[in-house]
């Protein structure tokens, strides 16, 4: 093995704190006594005192919430089936369909969306309108995943499967599912994080009728920042780090898959 | 006979739900927006009916893209986009370069975890990683005082380090490294060790075997992760709106101001077509220098 040069682990040391300091900093000025954001002044949970008596916030996390539970779910079986789809059958149109809403600038499928709800569908904008925008941007990372599970595997399991009688859905049932089960949650799980996360599309698609956790803090950063938003923010990092611990833990090939 | 219909109705059962719904969610209101740039702004938002009643304009319409193109101003953002994402592609490029690096030549058994610290950053939330500079480029911050102290030494005017180019730029740079380190590392991991022996052996020195052995090789990763950071960032419209001053619009400002700003939905529909075409434009040309890059490696 060829060792890098020294000088390679310091601009990638380097690297790697410029990644992490800033975070760093937004935690540790969570517990700081003071209004501002700008020197070390003492310990304190204020912030965290102030986040739980927030009702604003405590609304907006439930939304979330909600929201993602029941986009994620939704997302995971049709992504899941698309996965399937891709890899079995070979679809033209399919591919295409799964990584643009991935692929896109946001701000492109959230200007549609917000046009497609009221322009054509006439709904209200509210829960009901982000939940069905964020399946749309989820169901790509859900068969991405599914499908590097599934072309990873040796096709004459399935076959003999087949050549032993079974049918299609026995088949899916008992073989082929229990083999992508692991790829099926990390793709849930990241499904799950990806809505909790989403701001741009969320913007769009969300109206006055219901806000959610990112939309919440965006308003606070551009109205009075507060370290509560730091508070939130620990708080949220805490979360997602625990999804991806779990999800990485589920299924080893995902971070190979998020390439 | 009846396996050949089971399996016919497999496969629909199983491409149908998703193909319907993201044509639906996807596809249509993609095309909705390229035909509503055809159309005139209602008159209280939203878009003119096609067929008219009395006043008002209705029908088919090439104004919008008059209008884009009668205005430099347009233009302009849309180069000075361009610029920013260009900008952040070779800074994020400059930055994942040693990370991938490192990590493609560290033992196995420590790559994943490298692999996972690199993009865990990503996995919180995208605001809180943008507040972050808020906070850091603030003016109250040690960084703002620091360098307009050193600024004050040598008699010139402080400066804004938040709200300015400058700070959106770090922003983009922060929000999409992962997105290159991630195709870099996979392309560097491929390289087979020998080729760079090969040629040591044949007398290229350090910068002779990056150059002309990992750079060219690297290249397929290197278009996969320009393109995964310069396309989101040509459309970002957040990082401006709150790291950039009211001077730093890029087109996904622009466009969110049509929409629920000034409410010019035709214009804004306009603004998207445009944007969307360069973005393809775009990945066309990166699908093209991957495919290349690859035979050059063969």
């Amino acid at each position: 093995m060829r060792k890098p040069a020294p000088w390679v682990y310091l601009a990638a040391a380097m690297v790697y704190g410029f990644l992490y300091v800033p975070l760093l900093i937004v935690v540790v000025y969570s517990f700081n006594d003071s209004r501002l954001n700008a020197e070390w002044v003492g310990f304190t949970m204020h912030w965290y005192q102030v986040l739980a008596a927030d009702s604003d916030m405590l609304t907006a996390a439930g939304h979330s919430l909600l929201i993602a539970f029941t986009a994620s779910l939704s997302a995971t079986l049709l992504g899941t089936l698309a996965g399937l789809a891709m890899h079995r059958y070979r679809p033209r149109l399919l591919p295409y369909l799964v990584i643009g809403p991935v692929a896109m600038p946001e701000v492109l499928l959230g200007v549609s969306l917000l046009v497609f709800f009221i322009q054509v569908l006439h709904l209200t904008l509210g829960m009901l309108s982000v939940i069905l925008a964020h399946i749309t941007f989820s169901i790509g990372f859900v068969a991405i995943v599914v499908r590097v599970r599934l072309a990873g595997m040796d096709e004459k399991i399935f076959e003999a499967a087949r050549d032993l009688g079974a049918t299609p859905w026995q088949t899916f049932r008992w073989v082929t599912f229990p083999l992508i089960r692991p790829g099926v949650a990390a793709g849930a799980l990241m499904a799950f994080a990806l809505s909790l996360d989403d701001f741009v599309i969320t913007f769009f698609t969300a109206g006055v009728g219901v806000s959610t956790l990112p939309l919440q803090i965006y308003s606070m950063i551009k109205i009075a920042v507060t370290p509560e938003v730091n508070a939130v923010s620990a708080l949220l990092m805490l979360l997602t780090l625990a999804l991806v611990v779990i999800a990485s833990r589920l299924d080893k090939g995902l971070i190979r898959a998020a390439s | 006979m009846s396996r050949m219909i089971e399996s016919r109705l497999t496969r629909r059962l199983v491409g149908t739900p998703p193909t319907l719904f993201l044509l639906i969610f996807f596809l249509a209101p993609f095309l909705i927006i390229a035909f509503a740039s055809f159309q005139y702004p209602g008159e209280f938002g939203g878009l003119a009916p096609l067929t008219g009643h009395g006043n008002g304009d209705h029908g088919l319409t090439l104004e919008n893209y008059q209008f884009f193109f009668s205005d430099f101003i347009f233009t302009e953002i849309f180069l000075h986009s361009l610029l920013v994402a260009t900008l952040s592609t070779l800074l994020c490029l400059l930055l994942a370069y040693p990370v991938a690096w490192l990590i493609a030549h560290s033992a196995r058994k420590h790559r994943d975890l490298l692999v996972l610290l690199a993009i865990l950053p990503f996995a919180s939330n995208f605001l809180i990683r943008v507040y972050a500079w808020m906070i850091i480029l603030g003016p109250q911050a040690a960084l703002a005082k620091a360098v307009n102290g050193m600024l004050a030494l040598i008699g010139l005017e402080p400066v804004s380090l938040l709200f300015s180019p400058f700070a959106v730029l770090v922003g983009m740079v922060y929000v999409h490294l992962p997105f290159m380190i991630l195709p870099l590392y996979t392309s560097l991991e491929r390289h087979d060790p020998l080729w760079l022996d090969a040629a040591q052996d044949l007398g290229a020195n350090a910068w002779q075997r990056f150059w002309r052995v990992t750079w060219p090789l690297s290249l397929p990763g290197v278009f996969a992760g320009s393109a995964l950071v310069f396309i989101p960032v040509l459309g970002m419209f957040a990082i401006p709106d709150i790291l950039g001053g009211t001077r730093d619009m890029l087109i996904g400002n622009l466009i969110k101001d049509q929409f629920l700003g000034v409410r010019d939905w035709p214009f804004g529909a306009t603004l998207s077509v445009m944007l969307t075409l360069a973005v393809l434009a775009l990945a066309a040309l990166a699908g093209r220098a991957a495919r290349q890059g690859r035979r050059h490696e063969q």
